[in-house]
This record gives structure tokens, sequence and C-alpha cells, in this order.
């Protein structure tokens, strides 16, 4: 993948393969302290001790359709490949977190790349998962709770052409802000 | 700069207009496969351009969805349009391009479009061997 947000999208696709309701993706970036952090937290099935340990090598997956499962293994060779951090932890019946640490400055670092379609598409297309968002850039911090968007638009769905495309805009000219015109 | 009373506006201009969309059985489900496979070979930019075109088109009896792995790695980005009442189409190796002329051909105009599905695929590379 060439992009830390294609990642992204990966990662909470096994949050919602087990059944999270509750889904927390936060991207932090220090360009002082020269690190891009990605932290993804579910509350979805979790996994054993067993299940925990085979999860970073790419010939483990619970998946039937396909012997291998290659969504952790990516996502930690990405990070890991920068000198960075990875790191799972999960408990049965409470949740998983991913935690992703990239060093911001190294060559091999994939750009964050189009998180506004990753998180507009996982927004619009699940309605019924609560999603928060976080992104901070140095002391600059965007937040979207979709718990503030259901309290406003009541029983109107996201996916009606104009609140589907006000989500788009709030989420892209609020990256544009913070990021004031660097390349992430 | 945007906030959510912009939404508010929103809100309270669609209430009084907002119909209830079509019963299901009546819907076409266009479906994208996001799992790895999928995603690293560009279903992303697929699955957004779907929902835009639909959005656009006001193909009101077409919902596009995703879903985890179909289990065809080699043919990703992979997408399905399931109408009702009829045989489920899939289709294979799809790029933004091709997603969009399915648009036109199969969801407005009702004809599948033979050489990107599955079927079509594998019998030119059958051929080829
Ligand atoms: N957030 C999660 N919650 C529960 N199980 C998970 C989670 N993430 C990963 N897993 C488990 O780890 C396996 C491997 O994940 P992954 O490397 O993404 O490959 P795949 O999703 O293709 O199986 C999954 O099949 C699933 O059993
Ligand atoms: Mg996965």
């Amino acid at each position: 993948m060439d992009e830390i947000s294609l990642n992204i999208l990966d990662i909470v696709q096994n949050s919602i393969k087990a059944k999270a309701s509750s889904i927390s993706i936060s991207i932090d970036i220090d360009r002082r302290k020269d690190l891009l952090s990605i932290i993804i937290k579910d509350n979805g099935e979790g996994m054993s001790k067993d299940q925990l340990e085979k999860v970073e090598d790419p010939f483990y997956t619970t998946r039937t359709t396909r012997k291998v499962g290659l969504g952790i293994p990516f996502f930690k060779y990405a990070a890991i490949s920068t000198g960075g951090n990875f790191a799972i932890s999960s408990n049965l019946g409470e949740g998983t977190v991913v935690r992703a640490e990239f060093i911001f400055s190294h060559i091999d670092r994939m750009p964050l790349g189009n998180i506004v379609e990753t998180m507009h598409l996982l927004i619009t297309m699940h309605q019924n998962i609560h999603f928060l968002y976080t992104y901070k850039l140095d002391n600059d911090i965007f937040s979207l709770d979709t718990k503030d968007l259901k309290e406003i638009l009541g029983d109107i769905p996201f996916n009606v052409p104009e609140v589907s495309n006000f989500i788009k805009e709030f989420l892209l000219e609020s990256h544009n802000e913070i990021n004031r015109g660097s390349y992430i | 700069m945007k906030s959510l009373d912009e939404l508010r506006e929103i809100r309270e201009r669609m209430q009084s207009q907002v119909s209830l969309r079509s019963e299901d059985h009546t819907q076409t489900r266009v479906v994208v496969g996001m799992a790895t496979c999928g995603i690293a070979s560009g279903a992303r930019p697929i699955l957004a351009a779907l929902a835009e075109a639909v959005q656009e088109k006001k193909l009101d009896n077409v919902t596009v969805t995703q879903t985890g792995c179909i289990g065809l790695c080699q043919y990703e980005p992979v997408v399905e349009v399931i109408e009702p009442n009829k045989e489920k189409v899939t289709y294979v190796n799809m790029t933004v391009e091709k997603a969009l002329e399915v648009v036109d051909l199969h969801l407005i105009k009702k004809e599948p479009v033979i050489k990107y599905t599955i079927g079509a695929v594998t019998d030119s590379a059958a051929r080829r061997k």
C-alpha cells in the first residue's frame, strides 16, 4: 500500500469485521519529535492471547476465503521500516488497540495520502458505527465525533447527497486548514 | 471554514422533504470488496467514485456498499452488481473509469458490461494458454 491512509482503512476493516460498534482513529503528527503516530481502537470481539500472538504473522488469518492475512503485517512493516514501532493489544470480548509509530522524516515513510477519502467512506458507509476521528499536527487539532452528526441529523442518513457532501467538505477544509499547505 | 452549524441548516432544509428510500427488495446493490487485496489494488477510489456517481445521477434505486474479502484476490478490485430477481454480476480488475462505465451502461441503461465480468476475463485468460 502506498498511503498510510489506505493501511488505516484496511485496519479499520478488521474492527468492522469484529463487529465493533465504536471505533476511534487518531493520527498524531509531531514534527518536533519527528513522529507520526496512529492509534486505532475498537470495542469489537477482540482476540485471545493465542490469536494475538499469531496475528503479526502473515500466515495467520481467521478468514476462510484466503490462507494468509496481510493487513496487519503490511501495516507493521510500513511502520517498522521507518525505524518506528508497532503494537497490538486485545482482549476477548472487550476490543482491540492497534498502534503504529512512524519516523516522520524517514525516507521510507509513506505519505498519509487521502485520509479524507478514507474517513468519508468509513463514516458514510457505516452509519451504525460510532466513529471518533482525531487529527493532530503539532499544536493544531481537529476532531470529528459521529455522535455529534447523529445528534444534529436525527433520522436523516449520512449518505444523502447534501449530508455526504457536507461531511466530505468539512473533513477536507479542516485538514487543509491544519496542514497549511504542508504535504503530510 | 465549515462548522457543524452548516449541517444544522442542511437538516432544517431537508426535514420537510426527506422521502424515504424505496423498499429494500427493489434496490439494486453495488458492492465493492474492501479487504486488504482490494484496498491495495485501488478499491478505495472506486468505492468513492461509485458512491458519488450514483448520487450525482440520482439513482435512488441503487445502494453502494462495501464488503470484506470476496475471495478473488488476483481479480481485485472487484465490484458486484446485485439487481433484484437477477443473477449477480461480478466485475473484476476494476478501475475508476471502468466503474463509471458500469454506472452508465449497467445501472442506467440496464446493459451489463460483459467484457469486464469475471466470466469474460477468465475465458480470455484460458484462451491465451
Ligand atoms: N480489530 C480486530 N478485532 C478482532 N480480531 C482482529 C482484529 N484485527 C485483526 N484481527 C484478527 O487477526 C486476523 C488477521 O488480520 P489481518 O492481518 O488484517 O488479515 P485478514 O483481515 O485478511 O484476516 C483477522 O483475520 C482477525 O481474526
Ligand atoms: Mg484485515
